[in-house]
């Protein structure tokens, strides 16, 4: 960006924020106090399909004449392809088409994320365009046959010769030549008040402490998949997607072709977590598909999730904390780096919990990146917060027992009363309040001093940990609603990849309307639909919230002009009637309303039929608006082996209304239970010589199993936000925040020992 | 070949190198049973063959000809969802739901073998006959079932109130 763009974006910038300070609240959603649907928990709508096998995922569609494609990878990090043999591969049976950049059809490379609120490219490098290598694992070739073994064989009959370039795959050494990206997701990549250095050199109490944390893969049990079907120049894709409407727009972009030529299909997604978007290997089955004629099934293998498909950066952290004898900070500096690539626009968020979460005195927050010649990392549940926090959180840890305080006694000394580095109000924030109940049934006060209680060869410890994540709501989603005499249809092109989206926005739209449960359906996952935004950042349940709110004054004031004189709703207007009771009714005089059925049946109208776009999150921009927790664990260290097993966790939350008691518990402890193999177990391990990621299989690859995971106690403060639609924060990341240091304190707990280097695995405890 | 799926006669033809879970999803059209990781690691594709689970994904078709091969979609009965599936829905045992109908068919197959009095890796006793199914039991044997959405408790939960015998609704 040139100078002459910065200026005017900081300009346009202060303009709109003087406009965004004026401009007054939006009323506080009656639904987020208000008892009907919501705040039940009602069982997945989708759960008879789930639990009979009826739940059709991307590569289980049924189409004529389908192709299966297998990719053969690149074995070199950097350079080029210097020959391709694909004859052997031609001539193998079955095989219908081998792609390589030599017949590719010519595309243009995606937009990158961010680059355009409809971008949904992971990176912006060309696809199988040219001979270059950008990549250990890049694809080389796609292979198609008429089965997935015919296909697997051939592309195993591909001969590639490479020729090498120097390539940057050592973290550290490309840490020396780090440097700041244009920004953190859109927010300065360096935030300093005052002196921190200075201020933390004259602390009475100081930790300086540095922090490692590995790549992490998402792992969602359902491989990247997609189904492509040319219908003449129309393209259809059954994709496993969190961004139906970016990735439509993205490869409008990548093809040439019209958005409106473009359908996306993803009524289902088996796991998604961020890693569920644009890669290459959708891309190269729409080229295959338009090259060959024929529909296409791409199901990578869990191999090709990893070579292809990209996960959690590697980060180096440093936490240092500067505290007066009071207990209040003089000083919080946390800065580091993360691996990137030259192509993508990831940084991994790890100084935003310290930008909103503490008081000090002083602060020196700043990220910068490394580039690194390895496939481009994206965003994984919480990403940023999950492994900033394990820095942060374990560091404030070991401030507290350097001034010999209770940990929780530490966080009440800092609590802030606004945003400690914007200086906004904090639109909700009950993190002590969840800290309080939170400890009192775990059994805080019970905690053991450092490696003084052991069970046999277990020696037993507690830890606990603040979680946080933002709230946001995006912008540029619409919802449709279709009234009928029976009931309503809600419609928004989202997703549903677990969090339970179609279960809570039919609880929403049921109160919205009030019409029963059973009278209402939310539709979703199609581009056919009304536009909705991504599933990420856990901002979906209120970006739906919020268009389907701003829908449904579109249809009071419709059905009020229907219903006329002639209705006991003659005059009133819409800021005087609720629905209630399967119609509209005066909010105060309650005998006088009309049903919908009735309404319909005096206009002669089978439907009434209402859309609109959500209103730009301006809370977002007058508010400081975070999801908080308090996570606490006791683990049992084998004194023997080293060996960590969690016996208990609780996680207490403060995230807003709670819509679906038992989904939202589900997604709280989903989030836990990845915490858990954050701070245990999980690491892509990515070979410095060769850039060869060395464990992509789930046997390699651990995550939590059955019996790593204890029952996982949930509870919240159901504190509804004034600001927010529904009174609702997205919970489907803060889970995960947060965990790592819990464990990690725990583990300090039992055994004294500190573990800065993410895994914590039996070797580091020996 | 002919085979024999959820008490169904059905023949097809297919390459020998087909693994059954191939067969059932891609010549079948029965994609209720899942790919994960096409290796053995993540149980996702587990289906009961006379009564005993196993991975698809490992099992080449061609050798489980005219063996009784039960599906996802070969659970529910005559009245309805299987009483497991139904508790899988109280329960919230998924979320996802891809993991779903491996976690099902393993918890049925996992619960004859402690009946059988088959050991698992934490079993202390191994000439105890038939295991009881506790905390570390039941845990250690779902364990080849990944779930990264982590519905573990209310699979758990759900499996404990269906199949294991005595234990408190």
């Amino acid at each position: 960006m040139s100078i002459v763009d910065t200026v005017k974006q900081a300009v346009t910038g202060a303009v709109t924020g003087a406009m965004v300070r004026l401009t007054p609240d939006a009323p506080v959603d009656p639904l987020a106090t208000k008892h009907g649907a919501l705040g039940r928990s009602v069982p997945r709508v989708d759960g008879p399909l789930k639990v009979g096998g009826q739940a059709r995922f991307a590569a289980e569609v049924p189409v004529e004449g389908l192709t299966y494609a297998a990719l053969v990878y690149s074995t070199i990090a950097h350079g080029r392809i210097v020959t391709l043999d694909t004859a052997e591969a031609v001539a193998a049976p079955g095989v219908v088409l081998v792609m390589t950049h030599e017949n590719a059809p010519r595309m243009a490379p995606p937009a990158i994320f961010m680059s355009n609120p409809r971008a949904a490219g992971a990176s912006d490098l060309p696809i199988m365009q040219d001979p270059s290598i950008h990549w250990n694992g890049e694809p080389v070739a796609l292979v198609l046959a008429d089965t997935q073994e015919q296909a697997d064989h051939a592309a195993s009959l591909v001969r590639v010769s490479y020729e090498a370039a120097q390539a940057d795959l050592s973290f550290d050494q490309a840490r020396a030549q780090a440097h700041a990206p244009d920004s953190v997701l859109g927010e300065p990549a360096r935030i300093a008040i005052g002196d921190a250095e200075a201020a933390l050199a004259a602390a009475p109490y100081r930790v300086d402490l540095s922090y490692r944390t590995p790549r992490h893969s998402h792992g969602a049990i359902e491989p990247h998949a997609a189904t492509v079907l040319w219908e003449g120049d129309k393209l259809v894709v059954h994709d496993a997607t969190q961004m139906l409407h970016a990735t439509q727009w993205t490869l409008a972009g990548i093809f040439g072709i019209r958005e409106e030529d473009i359908r996306i299909l993803s009524p289902f997604v088996g796991g998604g977590f961020g890693g569920k978007g644009l890669w290459s290997h959708q891309i190269l089955a729409i080229a295959a598909a338009k090259l060959s004629k024929r529909p296409v099934r791409i199901a990578l293998s869990r191999e090709g999730v990893f070579r292809v498909a990209g996960g959690r950066t590697t980060t180096g952290q440093r936490v240092a904390l500067g505290a007066n004898a009071d207990g209040t900070l003089a000083a919080l500096i946390h800065t580091g780096v993360a691996a990137m690539t030259a192509h993508n626009n990831c940084p991994e968020q790890f100084t935003f919990p310290a930008r909103h979460l503490y008081a000090a005195g002083s602060f020196l927050l700043e990220q910068k990146v490394a580039d690194i010649h390895m496939l481009a990392n994206t965003f994984m549940r919480a990403p940023g917060e999950s492994v900033g926090t394990f820095a942060l959180e374990t560091a404030l840890d070991e401030l507290a027992e350097a001034m010999a305080l209770d940990p929780i006694e530490l966080r009440r000394r800092i609590e802030p009363d606004k945003d400690p580095t914007s200086g906004r109000a904090f639109s909700s924030r009950h993190l002590l309040e969840a800290y309080a109940k939170g400890a009192e049934r775990f059994g805080w006060s019970q905690r053991p001093a450092p490696r003084s209680r052991r069970e046999g060869e277990w020696l037993v410890g507690m830890g606990v940990a603040t979680a946080t994540y933002p709230y946001y709501r995006m912008p540029g989603g619409s919802a449709r609603i279709r009234l009928t005499a029976e009931g309503a249809v809600v419609q928004m092109g989202s997703h549903e990849m677990g969090m339970g989206t179609a279960t809570a926005q039919a609880q929403h739209a049921a109160d919205r309307l009030g019409l029963p449960l059973e009278r209402v359906r939310f539709e979703y996952g199609d581009t056919d639909l009304p536009p909705g935004t991504i599933a990420g950042g856990s901002s979906q349940t209120v970006s739906i919230a919020a268009a389907l709110l701003a829908a449904h004054e579109v249809l009071v004031a419709q059905l009020l002009k229907l219903a006329g004189n002639d209705s006991p709703l003659g005059g009133l207007k819409a800021a005087e009637v609720e629905a209630r009771d399967g119609g509209l009714h005066h909010k105060e005089d309650t005998g006088r309303g009309e049903s919908y059925a009735s309404i319909l049946a005096r206009a002669g109208r089978a439907e009434v039929v209402a859309q609109a776009e959500a209103p730009r999150p301006m809370e977002v921009m007058k508010h400081s608006m975070h999801s908080y927790g308090a996570q606490f664990c006791e683990v049992r260290v084998s004194a023997v082996t080293g060996e960590v097993r969690v016996s208990r966790f609780l996680g207490s939350f403060d995230c807003g209304r709670i819509l679906n008691p038992q989904t939202a518990r589900s997604q709280f402890r989903g989030g836990i239970i990845m915490g858990l193999g954050l701070a245990l177990m999980e690491e892509t391990e990515f070979d410095e010589r060769t850039g060869r990621i060395m464990n992509p299989s789930l046997a390699e690859y651990h995550v939590p199993v059955h019996l790593d995971v204890p029952e996982i106690d949930v509870i919240w403060t159901d504190i509804p936000d004034p600001h927010s639609p529904l009174g609702a924060h997205g919970i489907g990341e803060i889970g995960i925040t947060g965990v790592g240091a819990a464990v990690a304190n725990a583990i300090h707990n039992a055994t004294g020992r500190r573990v800065r280097e993410l895994p914590i695995t039996l070797d580091k405890l020996l | 070949m002919r085979f024999t799926i959820n008490g169904q006669a059905v023949e097809a033809s297919v390459d020998l190198r087909t693994s059954l879970l191939d067969l059932l999803r891609d010549h079948l059209h029965l994609y209720g049973t899942k790919k994960g990781c096409n290796q053995g690691a993540c149980g996702a594709c587990t289906v009961l063959v006379d009564g005993n689970r196993i991975n698809s994904c490992l099992a080449l078709a061609v050798q489980y000809q005219d063996r009784a091969v039960t599906t996802v979609e070969g659970l529910a009965g005559e009245h309805g969802l299987h009483p497991l599936q139904q508790a899988f829905i109280e329960h919230d045992g998924f979320q996802c739901g891809y993991c779903t109908p491996g976690q099902l068919c393993s918890a049925i197959g996992m619960a004859a073998e402690a009946e059988r009095g088959v050991p698992s890796a934490v079993t202390a006793d191994l000439s105890a006959g038939p295991v009881v199914l506790d905390h570390d039991e039941l845990r250690e044997r779902m364990s080849g079932n990944l779930c990264r959405c982590g519905a573990y408790n209310g699979i758990v939960e759900a499996i404990t109130q269906t199949l294991v015998t005595g234990a408190a609704e």
